[in-house]
């Protein structure tokens, strides 16, 4: 029982931050209707923005305080990225209004292929580490309630909790404000909110700025997991199974479809593993998507696509 | 107090307009007055929603002008043409789907917004009082169009007449000078259609909106419409009275088809 739930727990814990870079795609398909191709490329850029800055500023500046030198360097990496975010909607969206997704996703490919060149040349390609003191050492939970306790990986928690917290954020944000109803607006139907006299321009800079900002933090968290490299913008793959469980345009659904897949790949690794020899994290998310692709091709909470004929 | 019809509000000048080689409208010119209702009507495909989306801005005529209150505009777009306080209804409802009837109506407000994001984000101050005042206008309109029970329903699940009510209450959320009405009462009961032509008579008559009207059913325009505009294949074949319009040959044969 002690194992099962240890294994679940950090299933749960994986699952947050796969969450948190499938609501990358989920916040800009929903409020331009693009799926974002570069939403991998973001994540590597904002990582390696983080890593290069928190050694730059100290040197810049001649900063002891590790603590602040990191603060400064995750504010500078958020203005790069609101810059990249002005940029795209500038160069690339804008003279896009209306066009089709395809021609759209094309485009995101495009970034995407930019963005690496440029974080490239401005960042340099070694792998570089980020280091903001996450607990490294796991913790023992619940010793008199389980025979032996539960082994608790620290950062892992950290992690979570700061995924789940930037979710339950944005999730207010598009709920509760103006400028959240104008985003959902925008998403519903270009056409009628502009009619009304909402902003595409600015609404479409304003999402790819949070987006920006969930890359940064996934950045920041898997950059401090893994390492910041090329490979990094690959982990964006794993958040393709999540959007397509839990559906493109549900922020809940990135959430709950985020942790079903941590906790699917977590438990049959561990109880379908042995009996057909193993490996299966790799592929199992992959396949449940293939799954839902047949029998709810618009995932769990996403809109049921009807077409009038 | 009886509205007083004023001088022309809006004039468009010898617009044309054509997608590759076909001719949607073809020279164009009518004006609109202060307060009035104004129709255009019009065969299928006469080219009646396509004035409309020009002068909405959502198409960019090739040749021609808008002089809106004695203003140029050669290229107007949806954002502007609402800033310059013309909103309007869809043909094909164009509502925010997933969202409750309330929040649909507050995005009509968008424009008079002035609270910066982060003030929102904080729930700050002027934020929430500009909030809790849009929303006192919204429900008011809400009072207005006689939807109070349907406020927090999603207006995907809504029957059609009432989403059409809805998509009218977003365009008078906006507090408009000028009101652009695309078919309001296509598809719907004889009842609906009733509401609806005292829905819009009473936005004309309280707050002196300027309307103008694209509508297939005659009774109706000729019932509420101050001047009637006529379209056909793209061409302005009529244009005065009602009781003008009615009597003039060009419009019957045009209706009725050559040689009735």
């Amino acid at each position: 029982m002690g194992f099962f739930l240890e294994t679940l727990i950090g299933g749960l814990m994986a699952g947050m931050l796969y969450s948190l870079v499938a609501l990358g795609f989920v916040l800009i398909f929903k409020a331009s209707g693009v799926f974002n191709f570069a939403q991998g490329a973001m994540v590597l850029f904002a990582a390696l923005a983080m890593a290069r800055f928190s050694t730059w500023i100290p040197q810049w500046l001649g900063l002891e305080s590790a603590a602040l030198a990191n603060v400064l360097a995750f504010l500078a990496a958020g203005a790069v990225m609101f810059l990249v975010a002005w940029l795209v909607e500038r160069l690339v969206l804008r003279h896009l209004v209306n066009q089709e997704g395809a021609t759209l996703l094309m485009a995101t490919l495009g970034i995407a292929y930019i963005l690496e060149g440029i974080g490239g040349t401005l960042f340099g390609s070694d792998i570089y580490k980020i280091d903001v003191g996450m607990p490294k050492e796991p913790v023992m939970i619940l010793e008199h309630v389980f025979d032996g306790g539960l082994l608790i990986n620290k950062e892992d928690f950290v992690a979570a909790s700061i995924a789940a917290l930037l979710v339950a954020l944005l999730a207010l944000f598009f709920q509760k404000t103006t400028t959240g109803r104008a985003l959902r607006a925008v998403a519903d139907d270009h056409q009628a909110a502009q009619s009304i006299g909402i902003p595409l321009h600015r609404i479409w800079f304003i999402v790819w700025c949070v987006a920006g900002v969930v890359a940064l933090v996934a950045g920041v968290i898997w950059g401090s997991k893994l390492g910041v490299q090329f490979s990094l913008s690959t982990v964006a793959l794993r958040g393709l199974p999540v959007v397509i469980l839990g559906g493109l345009t549900s922020i809940p659904g990135a959430i709950i479809g985020g942790l079903i897949i941590g906790v699917g790949e977590k438990l049959s690794e561990v109880y379908l593993g042995p009996l057909i020899g193993g490996g299966i994290e790799i592929w199992f998310a992959y396949q449940l998507a293939l799954v839902f692709l047949l029998l709810r091709p618009q995932g769990l909470f996403g809109e049921k696509i009807i077409d009038r004929v | 107090m009886t509205r007083q019809i004023g001088e022309a509000i809006l004039d468009l000048k010898n617009v044309s307009l054509s997608f590759g080689g076909v001719k949607a409208l073809t020279d164009i010119s009518f004006d609109i007055r202060e307060h009035e209702i104004r129709a255009i009507i019009g065969p299928n495909g006469a080219g009646k929603s396509s004035m409309l989306n020009v002068i909405n801005g959502v198409y960019r005529p090739q040749q021609g002008e808008i002089v809106l209150r004695g203003e140029r505009f050669s290229r107007m777009n949806p954002y502007k043409a609402a800033k310059a306080g013309i909103s309007r209804t869809f043909q094909n409802i164009a509502l925010f789907k997933g969202m409750s009837v309330l929040d649909n109506i507050m995005t009509g407000r968008s424009l008079k917004i002035g609270s910066n994001l982060l003030q929102q984000a904080f729930w700050w101050g002027p934020a929430r009082r500009e909030e809790l005042a849009h929303r006192a206008k919204v429900e008011e309109v809400i009072d207005f169009l006689e939807i109070q029970h349907i406020r927090k329903t999603p207006v995907g699940r809504l029957p059609y007449g009432l989403q059409k009510r809805v998509d009218l209450g977003r365009a008078l959320a906006m507090e408009p000078s000028i009101l652009l009405l695309d078919e309001p009462m296509a598809g719907m009961n004889v009842e609906e259609k009733q509401d609806m032509c005292r829905f819009i008579l009473d936005v004309n008559d309280q707050f002196g909106t300027t309307i103008v009207l694209i509508e297939h059913d005659m009774a109706v325009v000729m019932d509420i419409s101050d001047r009637v505009v006529v379209l056909d294949y793209g061409k302005k074949i009529g244009d005065g009275a009602p009781e003008e319009v009615r009597a003039n040959p060009d419009v019957i044969s045009a209706y009725l088809g050559a040689g009735h």
